[in-house]
């Protein structure tokens, strides 16, 4: 539905996105991730046609945003950054004047402006002063904006920036929710939304893509992922051995490449399997439980790492960066 | 029946400027001060003369100082807001919304001068005016303020802040006026060449509405104003526009 083909935008001397191509396609929500000024709501504003490229193209259902933008437009609803509205208007007048920039009239203009509302949880505030709202409030008045012609694609520019955990949730699972039916692409910087809400994420750092995959797959370039880690209670008394002989007898085991002593109390080792396509981490785990098992260790956690969306971001939008 | 995204925007611009005060205020200054200039400054009274220049006289001057403010949030408040991002992603063109903030405004100018209509009805009940005169005046400065709003148009689009672009505009219509005022073109006069006094009056609101408000409606004078109009406007695209390209 979204296609974004090596989307470039200058300005002056500042290249703010540079050479960004992917593709959305229907029942997916693809996250779009990066550090603050890394080019996400430029990108957004090509997207959308609010500014234009300085090189490159985007087509949304098969329509070139530049070529055939009103065409284009009609597909898509968009939630700007910072979720701005008419705030002299009430809720009911803005509602409605979005549905009729949108070609609703009479009945189905109506209708429209109720399935939003209902949606947003804004039936309540319809006649009130959107100037009057909270902020969530506003930001849902943006959003039912957004959905008001039930699009099949649909932008959003950090859907859930200023929001309470509640909203935020409630935010999420709409979006979970249309994304069984849509395209759809959000940014933010809450890693902890990608993994609730995308199939897939992307992460742009200085204008460029340096991570495109499912969050998975993402958290799987993280250092620690396919790592098993083992915490024992501390009273060493209480079993044969200090922390050098665990540590010697984990670092036997044919499986381990190597280990690392992550705390002291609780002994908290973390082990690295050898990097061997048939030895898996689950592999590994089962072997420690049994070393655990035969040892009579006071075993008081023993789990697999999938890897941390947060430690991957780091590493690769602040890798090329120190000194 | 659907709606031209025109008027929809029209619609909502003028429940914009009268959700606020702004389209009171602007009214009530308007008629006090037209009230104020055209009995106690002009002396419409004391003239003995049925007609109603004394109120148009000023027009242009009033003009400088209330059509500004009226224009300068058009596009400012879009762009501080940052609805300009919503309404621009809407799909519509660009130009029904620049079309459609600028007719609403302009109607809430021509409510304020059509509010003056008391004007016409005591002339007409002191004497014998000209009412074909006073017609023609009332749609000059109809499009004069037209020609004055569009500018501010413009020169709101420039920028988020109000302030700065209700001075800007200020400034630009300051020109717009004095290069055919009376005094300019004789100060203009004494050095300059006539032919680059005829052309800098060309230009000048003032010219052209002397000629309407002397009861002639010609169709050069009302073609510099709409000109001027579809002028600014389409500026006012362009700034739209090159401010996105950045």
């Amino acid at each position: 539905m979204i296609q974004v083909q090596n989307l470039k935008k200058v300005f002056g001397p500042k290249i703010a996105v540079d050479g960004v191509s992917f593709a959305v396609k229907k029942g997916e929500v693809l996250g779009f991730l990066g550090p603050n000024g890394a080019g996400k709501s430029t990108t957004m504003r090509m997207i959308t046609g609010f500014i234009p490229p300085s090189e490159g193209s985007v087509s949304i259902g098969g329509f070139d945003v530049a070529e055939n933008p009103i065409v284009a437009k009609r597909l898509f609803g968009y939630l700007p950054e910072n979720a701005p509205s008419y705030t002299d208007m009430t809720v009911q007048g803005f509602l409605n004047f979005a549905a009729e920039l949108r070609g609703f009239a009479g009945k189905a203009k109506e209708a429209a402006v109720e399935r939003v509302a209902e949606m947003c949880f804004l039936g309540s505030v319809l006649a009130q002063s959107i100037e009057t709202l909270s902020k969530g409030y506003k930001h849902r008045v943006c959003f039912a904006q957004a959905i008001i012609h039930d699009p099949e694609v649909l932008i959003m520019d950090e859907p859930t920036e200023g929001l309470d955990p509640n909203q935020k949730h409630e935010i999420r699972t709409l979006i979970r929710r249309m994304g069984e039916t849509k395209a759809i692409i959000f940014s933010t910087h809450i890693l902890e939304e990608v993994e609730a809400a995308c199939s897939r994420a992307i992460i742009i750092d200085r204008g460029k893509i340096v991570a495109n995959g499912t969050p998975r797959e993402l958290k799987e370039r993280s250092q620690t992922a396919g790592t098993v880690t083992l915490v024992l209670a501390d009273a060493y008394g209480a079993f044969d051995g200090s922390a050098t002989s665990v540590r010697g007898k984990i670092d036997n085991l044919s499986r381990v490449e190597k280990t690392v002593i992550v705390a002291e109390s609780p002994f908290t080792i973390r082990v690295f399997p050898k990097a061997n396509p048939d030895s898996s981490a689950d592999d590994l785990a089962d072997a420690l439980g049994q070393l655990v098992v035969d040892q009579r260790w006071p075993i008081r956690e023993l789990r697999r790492e999938e890897g941390r969306l947060d430690e991957v971001f780091r590493s690769i939008t602040l890798s090329d960066r120190e000194p | 029946m659907k709606t031209s995204p025109v008027i929809t925007i029209a619609k909502r611009e003028l429940g914009g400027y009268f959700a606020s005060p702004i389209a009171f205020v602007f009214i009530v200054i308007f008629l006090l001060l037209s009230g104020f200039f055209t009995f106690m400054v002009a002396g419409f009274f004391e003239n003995g003369e049925a007609t109603l220049t004394t109120f148009f006289v000023w027009l242009p001057w009033l003009y400088l100082f209330l059509v500004p403010a009226v224009g300068m949030r058009m596009w400012s408040e879009e762009r501080r807001l940052g609805t300009i991002e919503l309404l621009l992603t809407m799909p519509i063109a660009a130009w029904q919304a620049i079309l459609g903030k600028f007719l609403a405004s302009w109607a809430v100018i021509a409510l304020a001068v059509l509010l003056t209509f008391p004007f016409v009805l005591t002339v007409n009940f002191l004497g014998h005016p000209d009412n074909g005169v006073i017609f023609a005046s009332y749609l000059g400065s109809l499009l004069m303020a037209g020609a004055y709003l569009a500018i501010s148009a413009m020169t709101s689009a420039l920028t988020r802040n109000q302030v700065i672009s209700f001075i800007l505009s200020v400034v630009l219509l300051l020109f717009l006026i004095v290069a055919g005022w009376t005094p300019v073109v004789n100060l203009l006069g004494q050095w300059a060449p006539q032919w680059l006094i005829n052309i800098v009056s060309t230009f000048s609101v003032m010219t052209h509405f002397a000629s309407i408000q002397n009861g002639v409606i010609d169709s050069r004078d009302i073609l510099f104003f709409l000109s001027v109009i579809v002028f600014a406007l389409f500026t006012t695209s362009v700034i739209l526009h090159s401010h996105r390209a950045g």
